[in-house]
């Protein structure tokens, strides 16, 4: 996806192949000699271990997909029919439910690694933009896969989340009653859902597809936040990169199957075990682990309307961030302001997911309003005050020259 | 270094105020049990399930169904260990609801792949001979029940696996009823438990000492048949656990060889980057 | 790049086939789970538990169809002159040569207990009907006679028999 490619196979069934459609050379040219700079730490193997959990998903629920039923009488019985008497249907949907959360853990590592690293700064603008998107995908994704279990989670999360639609005046009504296809949720909801949750996943495929294919065209950013300049800063991705993603991915299996397989209902919730009942609510309505900082920011404004509003502005607001950043320097390894901005910015959002599976009463309610006024500003105020402001420190003049200074 | 400061700092203040300030509803932490299945390594006690398996036919089933789980789930390897023929000819004491050849309702004696008959016709009916509520299904409420673990417990959770939130809340459930406090309010028809979150819950006391006959020398007591139903409905949720176990037993050996295989890999390749 | 010596190259090469072959046996392992889960599951299996049919309502040259493990069977209470068309055949000149005696079961010369699908495609054949006054199947013209066995047609074999056994004279157990 990069460049001219002068991939030249040996084998002349390949040679046919190549002279009519250079997909080898595509492969070669974005796999094989794409140059990654030199000096990228383990930080930037997220993406690969990323595409890895896509895959993961799509597999397990493909498979899942071919033993569940969406209907309101049978959607629980049919996934525990999958946890009792499928062939691994345990392991399969142990792996996908875990999966889920997996695929936030590295997102989210992801993310915050693009943030520490300014990897969202020109030009690479609209690769972060992408990036956006596909997280919102995979919110909604997330979100509709919950709902399939038809447990009380299941039924009270989605009535809860679709009636952030009614806060809209005026259209909200008839907004939430179609996005249900009845007057409550119910079996066409529980329908188009397990639709809608087969299809996210090809749409996010192809999303990544255009992340990558834009990150292939202006260059990994790294953790010197300087163009690679000549051939000495950057390594053929193979087998550089490879090899150190590859590594990764074990070491984040390992993380993977502790869950799976030793504490696979820890990061559900006990309440979805209930068979979805459309005349009790839990107690605590929780939603999956990473909503959480975003059911906190929802929680904190008093207002219907307005609440929803913050919670759909506090992902939208990451979309602007290449312009609300104003400082020139990209790396926060050379922005000493910012690195303390930026690890209070993390607490910020530990914390409020922390709050998010609080009930939202006295001083929780407080904290989160605090918490939820300082994570705008940090976006809306500190980061462009910051890049006016603060005193950066000089830039290494290349990539070779700062690894062999961090060396010394 | 700042960085951290601020981290210890909140987290310290937060953590202090919250439980102060929570609204606490005055119930009691369920006590940890031991259970022989907790843990990497756990397993299930085969004669401990058979007694919980007792105490549910003979005193849980009269107003709980438990659907989902088939009599020939009890032979199934990882669980009570009860024989195929065992099983058979437990299945046939049950009558089940099948229609003939003519198309009438028939009850017949069950088989093996039957599911245990509920003891009501519906919920409706269910609901309606309890009071107004249903009494939960048993198959998923071994997984169905917790309690709140709060902070930092929840962390430490993750490292020792503990997992056994439920049998442990089932087991202060059962043993948990006492007389309402002076100052309690009990609403008609309901009763007065320790545990229960509002205290107040719809089942009467279920179990007593001696109510259910054990045939292997154990105490035949409130607090052991606690513990045996509890351990059996942990079975009758997640009848696969000793497998996953196994199974992740091994992938971990896997994935750790595969990783330092890895990791060499990787250091020989970029030996000559760096 | 450093120069390295020959010794290396093996201890490296050994390195990379080492990672690569235990990386392999992963993958296949991730398969074996892939694959089981289409085969059928404990609660299809347990359904195909043996079945026990009621022989003495079926009369005499009646044919009933029960089903065992989602299959039809056939039971054919035949009559004498249905016994005596099927043992009075030249087994030689069958396409799928079987006698009668090894259709039935010994002492239980009227009764046939056959799977009821086509064996050419899968087709449920329908009774008495075809020049065999056995079963004629209606997809593709295939005729069986009066012990199941294929007489014309694309059929490549005779119906198959399903495991049974006689519990008393007039009960038998498929499975």
């Amino acid at each position: 996806m990069s460049g001219h490619s002068t991939y030249q196979p040996q084998n002349p069934v390949l040679q046919w192949l190549e002279k009519r459609l250079p997909i080898g050379g595509l492969i070669h040219s974005s796999f094989v000699a794409y140059p990654t700079p030199r000096n990228l730490n383990y930080w930037w193997t997220f993406g690969g271990i990323l595409s890895f959990m896509l895959g993961v998903q799509i597999i397990t629920g493909i498979v899942l997909a071919m033993h569940y039923t969406p209907h309101v009488d049978l959607a629980f019985k049919s996934v525990e029919g999958i946890m009792r008497d499928v062939n691994y249907g345990w392991l399969l949907r142990y792996l996908h439910s875990n999966g889920a959360s997996m695929f936030f853990i590295a997102v989210y590592i992801h993310i915050f690694r693009g943030m520490y690293y300014g990897s969202y700064k020109e030009p690479r603008e609209v690769l972060w933009i992408l990036g956006v998107i596909i997280y919102l995908l995979m919110m909604a994704t997330g979100f509709l896969g919950y709902t399939l279990p038809w447990g009380q989670m299941s039924f009270w999360g989605a009535t809860v989340i679709t009636n952030f639609f009614s806060a809209f005046p005026g259209i909200g009504e008839p907004l939430v009653t179609w996005l249900w296809g009845g007057y409550a949720v119910g079996n066409p909801t529980l329908n188009r859902f397990y639709s809608l949750h087969y299809l996210l996943p090809f749409v996010i495929a192809g999303v990544v597809v255009l992340h990558v294919w834009a990150l292939h065209v202006v260059g990994q950013n790294n953790p010197a936040g300087i163009e690679p300049k000549s051939d000495k800063d950057s390594v053929p991705f193979t087998p550089y990169a490879t090899v150190k993603d590859g590594f990764m991915m074990v070491c984040f299996c390992l993380f993977f199957a502790w869950f799976a397989f030793y504490i696979p209902n820890y990061l559900g919730h006990a309440d979805n075990y209930i068979p979805a009942n459309p005349a009790v609510t839990p107690a605590h309505i929780v939603p999956e682990w990473y909503y959480l900082p975003f059911y906190a920011i929802l929680r904190a404004i008093p207002d219907k309307l307005l609440g929803v509003l913050a919670l759909f502005g506090s992902i939208i607001i990451l979309a602007f961030l290449p312009w609300l950043d104003t400082s020139k320097v990209r790396s926060a390894r050379y922005r000493p302001l910012y690195r303390q901005f930026f690890w209070v910015f993390v607490v910020v959002c530990v914390l409020l997911g922390w709050l998010g599976a609080k009930p939202a009463e006295g001083i929780y309610t407080l904290i989160a309003q605090v918490l939820t006024a300082y994570y705008f500003a940090h976006f809306i105020i500190i980061l462009p005050l910051l890049g006016i402001f603060e005193k950066t420190k000089p830039l290494p003049n290349s990539i070779s020259e700062s690894v062999l200074s961090a060396k010394a | 270094m700042m960085k951290r400061t601020i981290l210890a700092l909140t987290f310290a203040g937060l953590m202090a105020a919250a439980p102060a300030m929570a609204q606490d509803h005055g119930t009691p932490q369920p006590p940890r049990q031991k259970w022989s299945f907790s843990g990497p390594f756990g397993k299930f006690d085969e004669a401990q399930l058979q007694r919980g398996f007792k105490v549910y036919k003979e005193v849980c089933a009269s107003c709980h169904s438990m659907e989902m789980v088939a009599f020939r789930n009890l032979a199934e390897a990882g669980g009570p260990g009860f024989s195929e023929a065992q099983v058979a000819a437990l299945a046939a004491e049950y009558k089940i609801k099948d229609l003939d050849d003519k198309g009438e309702a028939i009850e017949r004696p069950g088989r093996s792949a039957d599911y245990f008959p509920s003891p009501f016709a519906n919920p409706k009916a269910a609901a309606a001979a309890n009071g107004g509520t249903m009494p939960p299904d048993m198959s998923t409420l071994g997984k169905a029940r917790t309690y709140e673990r709060g902070f930092p417990w929840f962390l430490i959770d993750i490292v020792t696996q503990y997992q056994e939130q439920a049998p442990d809340y089932i087991t202060a459930l059962m043993t948990g009823y006492e007389d309402a406090p002076k100052d309690f309010a009990l609403p008609p028809g309901g009763n007065y438990n320790k545990y229960f979150p509002g205290h107040a819950i719809a089942m009467p006391k279920p179990l007593s000492d001696g109510q259910v006959t054990y045939d292997d020398g154990s105490p035949q007591t409130v607090e052991q048949y606690a513990k045996d139903i509890s351990a059996f409905l942990v079975w009758a949720a997640e009848p696969h656990m000793l497998a996953r176990k196994r199974v992740g037993f091994q992938v971990m050996i896997f994935l750790l060889v595969l990783a330092g295989l890895m990791y060499f890999t990787k250091k020989k390749v970029w030996s000559a980057v760096h | 790049m450093t120069t390295v010596s020959s010794a290396e190259h093996t201890r490296r090469d050994f390195l990379y086939i080492a990672t690569g072959a235990v990386g392999a046996v992963g993958a296949a392992a991730v398969l074996v789970p892939l694959i089981a889960q289409m085969n059928p599951d404990a609660s299809t299996i347990a359904a195909g538990a043996p079945i026990e049919v009621d022989l003495a309502p079926i009369a005499d040259g009646q044919i009933i169809k029960v089903f065992w493990r989602s299959k039809p069977i056939f039971i054919s209470h035949r009559t004498k002159k249905e016994i005596e068309e099927a043992q009075n055949v030249n087994v030689a000149t069958l396409p799928d040569p079987e006698p009668d005696s090894a259709r039935v079961k010994a002492g239980h010369d009227q009764w046939l207990v056959v799977i009821g699908i086509c064996t050419h495609l899968g087709c449920i054949p329908l009774a008495h009907q075809g020049e065999y006054d056995g079963w004629f199947c209606p997809c593709h013209g295939s005729q069986y006679d009066t012990a199941g066995r294929i007489r014309k047609g694309p059929a490549p074999k005779n119906l198959p028999l399903p495991p049974y056994a006689f519990l008393s004279d007039t009960k038998i157990r498929i499975g």
